[in-house]
This record gives C-alpha cells, sequence and structure tokens, in this order.
C-alpha cells in the first residue's frame, strides 16, 4: 500500500488502488452505521430538529465515547463530593446541547468521503485518483482522524507504549491488518496535510 | 496561564480557605485544555490549532509539543460560554478537550 496525497493546482490528489479504496470506504461506512442516523426521525418540522435535545450520558461504545468525550473533568478527580456533581451535571449539560450538532458534523465529513471516493473514475483493476479541493481536503482530513480515532478504540490502543507493542506484533496477530491499515492511514492523512500547509 | 488573579484581601481567618475551595471564585478566567492521546498526529494537532485558533505557525507548534511532552497544554481562555464553544470545536476536530476554572 502506497498511495499518499499530493498537491495539485486544484488541491490534492492521491492515487488509490482497489484495495485502499474499498479499506477507507468501508471504515467509513462503518463509522457511519456506528454514529447513527440523523434527525430524520423528526420529520420536516424545523423547530422540534432545532430544539431536539442530545443525551446527557456518555456512550458507552468505546469509539464514541473517545468521538465524543465529556467536556469537564472527569469528576473521580475531584476533591469533593459536591464538585464531582457539579462535573457531573456540567458535563451533562453540554453533552445535551452539543452532541447532536458534533454527531452531524462527523457523519457529514465521513459522507463526503463515500461520495469522493464512490465519483473516482476506475482502471480495469479498480483504482483510480481521488482529486479534492482544500474545501474537501480540510474535511478529509477530519474524517480520516475520525477513522484512526475509532480504530484506535477499537485496538484499545490508550498511551504511546501500547502503540509501540502493536507496531511489533506478530503476523499471525488477528489485529495486525488493523494496525497496518492506521499506519498507512496516518501516513495518507500527514499527506494531505501537507498539501494545505506547505509553505504557509 | 500567566495571568495574575486579585485575591481578597481578606486573609486573616484560616477557615476561610478551605470554604473557597468548594465555592469557585465567579471572577476566575476559563481555560481549554488540550490533553495529549497516542492518536493524534503532531501535525494534525498544529494543523488544528492554526485553522482554528488562527494561531502562528509557531504558536501552533508550541502548545502541540507542550501537549505532547507535558500531557497537556492551555490554548485559550475566556469565559465559560467562549470554552465551551472552544471545547466543542476541538471535539469536532477529534482532540481530547476538556475545560476548567483557571486555578493558577
Amino acid at each position: 500500500m502506497a498511495g499518499y496525497f499530493e498537491p495539485t493546482e486544484k488541491g490534492a490528489a492521491a492515487a488509490l488502488d482497489a484495495v485502499e479504496i474499498s479499506i477507507i470506504r468501508s471504515l467509513a461506512v462503518q463509522l457511519l452505521e456506528l454514529i447513527g442516523p440523523g434527525d430524520d426521525h423528526l420529520g420536516d418540522d424545523p423547530l422540534a430538529e432545532l430544539f431536539a435535545e442530545g443525551p446527557s450520558e456518555a456512550p458507552t461504545d468505546p469509539v464514541l465515547r473517545r468521538l465524543f468525550p465529556d467536556a469537564y473533568a472527569d469528576p473521580a478527580t475531584a476533591a469533593t463530593a459536591q464538585e464531582a456533581e457539579e462535573l457531573r451535571a456540567r458535563s451533562a449539560e453540554f453533552r445535551r446541547f452539543t452532541e447532536n450538532d458534533l454527531r452531524a458534523a462527523k457523519r457529514e465529513s465521513a459522507l463526503l468521503v463515500v461520495r469522493t471516493l464512490d465519483a473516482v473514475p476506475v482502471d480495469s483493476e479498480g483504482g483510480g485518483t481521488v482529486e479534492l479541493t482544500p474545501d474537501q481536503s480540510r474535511q478529509w482530513i477530519g474524517a480520516l482522524n475520525d477513522l484512526r480515532l475509532a480504530i484506535a478504540a477499537r485496538l484499545d490502543l490508550r498511551d504511546e507504549s501500547d502503540t509501540d507493542e502493536l507496531f511489533q506484533l506478530p503476523d499471525s496477530d488477528p489485529r495486525k491488518p488493523m494496525v497496518i491499515a492506521q499506519l498507512w492511514l496516518a501516513g495518507l492523512q500527514e499527506s494531505l496535510i501537507e498539501t494545505l500547509t506547505a509553505g504557509g | 496561564m500567566g495571568r495574575v488573579s486579585v485575591s481578597p484581601a481578606e486573609t486573616e481567618q484560616p477557615a476561610a480557605a478551605e470554604e473557597t475551595f468548594a465555592v469557585p471564585e465567579p471572577d476566575l478566567p476559563w481555560v481549554t485544555l488540550v490533553h495529549n492521546d497516542p492518536v493524534n498526529l503532531m501535525s494534525y494537532v498544529a494543523y488544528v490549532f492554526q485553522a482554528y485558533f488562527g494561531y502562528s505557525k509557531e504558536k501552533a507548534n508550541k502548545l502541540m509539543l507542550d501537549v505532547h511532552h507535558k500531557g497537556r497544554a492551555v490554548v485559550s481562555s475566556g469565559s465559560r460560554e467562549e470554552m465551551e464553544r472552544d471545547v466543542q470545536a476541538m471535539h469536532g476536530y477529534g482532540l481530547w478537550a476538556t475545560l476548567q476554572q483557571d486555578r493558577a
């Protein structure tokens, strides 16, 4: 796997083979399924959507927990029971008013990734060149980051020593393909960031 | 960070110290903290600080290195509402951020 982004006149482009396209696409689709549907169930009433409150409890899924963390410090670190209760209440309130919007934004970025991949003119072997405008690049960078956070949460990656350990897994380990995908996605994301920041 | 808060002159009674602990000073500024994590690329963290806060490349890099080496860094300060906005934006970018009242 060697597909990376390069700067072009229009923005950025990466020549990806069929496997690379299908890895990114399926990870993005999995993330979309995990984040869940939008506010469609509210129907066409714009006011209902405006006043719809999000959840106040943190998600139980480790990926969603990482994507939508608490905004205030962990109550377990509080000095007093009163302070802990206040932290809990404030994180819950923040979640009610922000999580729906955050989910919508992440869904939109992941959807854009799927749509741009589906629009790539592919050759006889299923590979092709993804071309992005700078605006699309910014959304792709965020979406690639979400995909990497999702993989890391699934691999239970918490600190740097976990990372080192994973990179030394034997080929027979079932987590190996995910680790390799994670490494490649990091390079892909980095190369896309460089197309925006080079020279700036 | 680097801010000097003016404390009231009534430091006579020793009991007062315990009480102020539970009740946060209303005029202390709030700060947004970004925490280190093993997934976010250093280049991405610096990119986010430039893109969202409009910080210079130098300032963004310095803050990113603080996050990386010290485990966390204060990236902005202001009212609680402003910091909630910044934290929401950081979560949007996938950075692990929290807000708290500046106790420095």
